[in-house]
């Protein structure tokens, strides 16, 4: 441990976008995540690994306030968001995806992005306004469809998608807000080769001007793609560095066989 | 095709009064009204409130205590009672939303129950009895005298009403709605203050609820205990349920349905009205999921081969 971990692109290796401080939650007396002290390089594709069970989503869910810490602070641009509810947390830059996929079901693969969109909008209580006054942001929703190659199937009701386009749509959402933070909950869980590869460079060519912190359970994209990667393992960070100090430490090596190989997925 | 369906609709609710009994026809209207009210809560935001009710009955009591005790003109006191049932609605709101599922049905079920009380309890509500008599005066300078009069400003009445919810779920703000309904976590992750949406959409239910409560206080003269008494809680998610949750006019086929055959059995079948309308309940629950009107369009879209287009508009 103490390795640290240098953005390649970053001038400046100690611009932190996001730390926790001694982060902790435990359900009934189950620690789930133990005095976690993260730090999130500006600019960085940071992955947050560990066996299934190690804290990874709560993590998350503690990151994005849909869950209260127990104990420790989380900073977010050196301000302490600890106390924030979830809905200022996403205005403020962090945008969360979920581990299970979340699209918006029986709205058409169009309204879900502009959903996004509109959440900037002033007239969000405007009950008495018609729907039309929207289409204007129809034409921003269309060109991020077509970076996630869906723009063929904007009229499409988002439940009828298969599995693999359902993640593309949810990352067009979440960029859709412009997030200068994303957290990303397994987006490539569950996908074929070609899928994977796809969403890879995808996460890569977005992650321009903004910092990506991911769950990863395929060693395939945590190599490729992160600058950074820690690793969780019952609740703790186990070690944190580049790939390969990471993959060549006997520790994360042990944790992982203690509780069965995930690699393989 | 849709607007077609509205102009026969509206020809149809125009003329009807002349050959169907009106008064069972403004009962019609006042329960679509309400049904829409509700479907709005229901169908389009996702919450199962078990005490419209009291936002019915209540703002029938309020708009009928206006115009029997303090003598006050038609217009006056429909504004006081919809401000009422708004106002409820917003405090029984304020205390429901932040509870899921079933626990919110039953936040609205309690409260709705002490609006209940208050209503049976209170000294100028008639208890038991009701509040008979109230007199049912003008609407901007028409005498309501005459059913066919009262008809036509009921009937104007459920066009606005109708109107205007129709276009808060084709509304930015009804977006929103939807988008809570469909997913609610992603909602909040995308920066909604869901608590907010759902108080707002809560008090607009209430307010319509409300509306459709003083409106049938006008047509029947009085204000009794049966509309604030959780059967007729109970009453508006069937009619919901049965025309088809989600849909634009469900609610209004709907309750046209139920509200007829209640007139019609009452007379032949008695007690059993209870039973029969238990079996439709179980029915449509379990074979027609989508409702009457659920059901019809998406028979419709099947036959056209158009099912991925979205229902919704
Ligand atoms: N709401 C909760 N109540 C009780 N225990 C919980 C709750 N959420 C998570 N846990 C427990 O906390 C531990 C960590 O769960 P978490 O979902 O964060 O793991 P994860 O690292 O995301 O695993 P996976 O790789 O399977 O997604 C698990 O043992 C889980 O059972
Ligand atoms: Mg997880």
């Amino acid at each position: 441990m103490g390795i640290l971990c240098l953005g390649v692109t970053m001038i400046k290796t100690n611009d932190y976008i996001l730390t926790t401080q001694n982060l902790s939650k435990s359900f009934k007396g189950f620690v789930a995540v133990n005095n976690v002290n993260l730090k999130i390089l500006r600019g960085n594709i940071h992955a947050l690994i560990g066996p299934n069970g190690a804290g990874k989503t709560t993590c998350f869910n503690l990151l994005t306030k849909f869950l209260d810490p127990s104990e420790g602070s989380i900073y977010f641009n050196n301000t302490d968001i600890t106390k924030q509810k979830p809905a200022e947390i996403a205005r403020r830059g962090i945008v969360r995806s979920f581990q299970i996929s979340a699209v918006f079901p029986h709205l058409s693969v169009l309204e879900n992005v502009r959903i996004a969109l509109q959440s900037k909008q002033k007239t969000n209580f405007y009950f008495w306004r018609s729907e039309k006054t929207l289409k204007e942001l129809n034409q921003k929703a269309l060109e991020l469809l077509h970076l996630v190659e869906l723009e063929t199937y904007h009229n499409q009701l988002a439940i009828e998608l298969p599995y693999g386009r359902k993640r593309a749509l949810e990352i067009a959402t979440t960029l859709a807000l412009e997030p200068e933070l994303m957290l990303l909950d397994e987006p490539t869980q569950g996908m074929g080769h070609e899928d994977v590869d796809h969403v890879m460079k995808l996460i890569k060519s977005v992650s321009t001007g903004r910092t990506i912190l991911m769950v990863e359970h395929n060693m395939k994209v945590v190599s490729g793609i992160s600058d950074c990667i820690t690793v969780l393992s019952r609740g703790s960070v186990l070690a944190e560095g580049d790939y390969q100090s990471i993959s060549s430490n006997p520790e994360v090596m042990s944790a992982y066989m203690g509780t069965q190989a995930t690699e393989s997925k | 095709m849709r607007i077609a369906i509205y102009l026969i609709l509206l020809i149809i609710g125009a003329v009807l009064p002349h050959f169907v009994y009106p008064v069972l026809l403004m009962k019609i209207l006042c329960f679509a009204i309400f049904a829409c009210a509700f479907n709005l809560l229901l169908g389009f935001s996702g919450l199962l409130s078990f005490g419209h009710a009291a936002f019915f009955g209540g703002a029938a009591y309020v708009s009928g205590y206006l115009i029997k005790n303090l003598e006050l003109p038609t217009e006056v006191a429909i504004i006081g009672g919809v401000l009422s049932a708004a106002l409820m609605g917003w405090l029984v709101g304020i205390l429901a939303i932040r509870r899921q599922g079933i626990y919110f049905a039953m936040v609205t079920l309690a409260l709705a129950q002490m609006v209940y009380f208050i209503c049976l309890e209170a000294p100028i509500t008639g208890g038991e009895d009701g509040m008979q008599g109230i007199p049912r005066g003008s609407f901007l300078g028409l005498s309501l005298k005459d059913d066919l009069t009262l008809y036509y400003v009921i009937f104007t009445g459920f066009i606005l009403a109708f109107l205007i919810i129709y276009r808060t779920i084709h509304s930015p703000f009804g977006q929103v709605l939807k988008a809570i309904r469909e997913n609610e976590s992603r909602a909040i992750s995308l920066g909604y203050d869901v608590p907010k949406y759902k108080l707002l959409a809560f008090v607009i239910s209430a307010a319509f609820a409300g509306f459709a409560g003083i409106l049938k206080m006008l047509v029947f003269n009085f204000a009794t205990l049966t509309d604030v008494h959780w059967h007729m809680s109970g009453d508006v998610v069937l009619m919901t349920i049965f025309g088809g949750i989600g849909t634009i006019l469900g609610p209004v086929v709907g309750s046209s349905i139920i509200i007829t055959l209640e007139d019609q059995l009452t007379d032949s079948a008695g007690d059993m009205v209870t039973v029969i309308m238990g079996v439709i309940f179980v029915v449509c629950v379990l074979i027609f999921r989508k409702g009457i009107v659920g059901e019809s369009v998406a028979l419709y879209q099947r036959m056209l081969g158009r099912k991925n287009l979205p229902q919704v508009k």
